[in-house]
């Protein structure tokens, strides 16, 4: 094999992986800057907000308490559950299937949202 | 400290030490807060509980007053961790609290502590609290918050304080004839409820007024209140109606609750309901800001939160009667 075959294999190996790293970053880099909502979910006053937060698949949403008070995220079936959180407190969760998720601050349940996953 | 210096409306003259250019320094913010390091002092006589709220006159005014059967108090909502500016200094304020305690011309017999010891569950937070009240050198009975129970279900709660309860913490003990039942309402709670007691907690409640004589006075203590003072907060037990419904036999009834950080009362039948003062912050009134949050008090509003420190006083048989009263209200 000459240098330059040698190189074009390279090429040809490093090219794909090459793409498929463009390819995976973007998503990523989009969801930051540009038309896409940020994944998080602000607890203000006692109430979430958005109340209902749409997200692809495999998304990470995270939750920041604004309040003075701590509150716990917890879905109402058990899926996930946050320690206490303090005052800019943050708590992420990956969801990795489909669906709607119901969740509630499990010291005060008067507060409830939802996420769905589609 | 006399009402009248509180009322000033010139406070220029708490100020000595002004660090923080807000106007207050540390002293003048303690006079300020005349509604932290609050409690209620309860009094049994004939059967009926009277509530009281503790100030720093009470000396003069109940030196002259048989104090009962029984007179006990009860502090709420201590929130020790908490250091936001609604309150940066709360181990100062349940200080107060204590000396007010310490200060009462009839030592009461016990303190009841409805809840929030703690701000976030941290064992150093009830470190602080036990430290501070053990100068009251009374026994004391408590019940858990939310705040108390944040990551382990209560386990630490009931290592500390509940020792010989049962089931989350409830449990009851007679006193000079009165009959005290210490409620849980802060547990499973269920995603839209309010506060929630539990079916194993009705029935344990059920069996342990089954025996008693009608005309043995109940108190009732639990963190949040069991009657549906403000649902749309979370203000209210979703079964608390039910545990009320086994007590509806006997002549007096007192339900002593936190949670909301101001005085409320009713009467209902033979229900009398009290809620307690906060001694670290207090919240609004229900409705009356975006959410339940704690409540700053700038100096201008003075006035409006020291009648909240005045004398609370329920008696007799109405049919309805919430009482909140104000210095801005007369």
């Amino acid at each position: 094999m000459t240098k330059r075959n040698l190189f074009l294999s390279g090429l040809v190996l490093t090219l794909p992986l090459a793409l498929a790293t463009v390819l995976v970053l973007q998503p990523t880099r989009a969801k930051g800057e540009a038309a896409g909502p940020p994944l998080e979910v602000r607890v203000v006053n006692f109430t979430f907000g958005p109340a209902t937060l749409t997200v692809p698949v495999n998304s990470t949403v995270t939750w920041v308490n604004k309040d003075d008070l701590p509150h716990v995220i917890a879905s109402n079936d058990g899926v996930f559950k946050s320690k206490a959180l303090d005052t800019d407190d943050k708590y992420s969760y990956t969801f990795s299937k489909a669906g709607t998720y119901a969740y509630f601050c499990s010291i005060h349940p008067k507060m409830v949202g939802k996420i769905v996953v589609q | 400290m006399t009402k009248k210096n509180l009322l000033d409306p010139n406070i220029s003259g708490l100020i000595e030490h002004d660090h923080n250019n807000d106007g207050i320094n540390r002293r003048g913010f303690l006079k300020c807060m005349a509604w932290a390091g609050t409690g209620a002092l309860c009094v049994i006589e004939g059967g009926v509980l009277k509530s009281h709220a503790l100030t720093s006159h009470m000396g003069s005014k109940m030196k002259s007053h048989k104090m009962g059967e029984l007179s006990f108090v009860q502090i709420s909502d201590s929130h020790m961790g908490f250091n936001k500016p609604a309150n940066p200094d709360v181990i100062a304020t349940l200080q107060a609290a204590v000396d007010k305690i310490n200060a009462l011309p009839e030592p009461p017999e016990f303190i009841l502590h409805t809840g929030d010891i703690s701000h976030l569950s941290k064992p150093s937070e009830f470190d602080n609290v036990d430290q501070i009240l053990k100068a009251t050198n009374k026994p004391i009975f408590f019940v858990p918050g939310e705040h108390d129970v944040l990551n382990d279900n209560g386990a630490m709660f009931r290592d500390r304080y509940g020792r010989n309860s049962k089931g989350q913490g409830w449990y009851s003990f007679d006193k000079n004839g009165v009959h005290f039942i210490a409620l849980v309402n802060v547990m499973n709670l269920k995603a839209g409820g309010l506060g929630t007691l539990g079916s194993e907690q009705l029935k344990w409640l059920a069996d342990d007024v089954k025996r008693l004589k009608h005309s043995k006075p109940i108190v009732v203590f639990a963190h949040i209140p069991l009657w549906s003072v403000y649902p749309q907060w979370g203000w209210g037990t979703d079964d608390g109606a039910q545990a009320l419904s086994y007590l509806r036999k006997f002549g007096s009834v007192t339900v002593l609750n936190g949670h909301i950080h101001q005085t409320m009362q009713k009467v209902e039948g033979n229900i009398t309901f009290h809620t307690a003062f906060s001694t670290a912050f207090p919240q609004p009134a229900p409705g009356q800001a975006e959410g339940p949050g704690p409540m700053k008090v700038p100096a201008e509003q003075l006035r409006s939160i020291l009648g909240l420190n005045d004398v609370n006083y329920v008696q007799g048989r109405h049919a309805l009667a919430v009482v909140d009263s104000s210095l801005a209200q007369r």
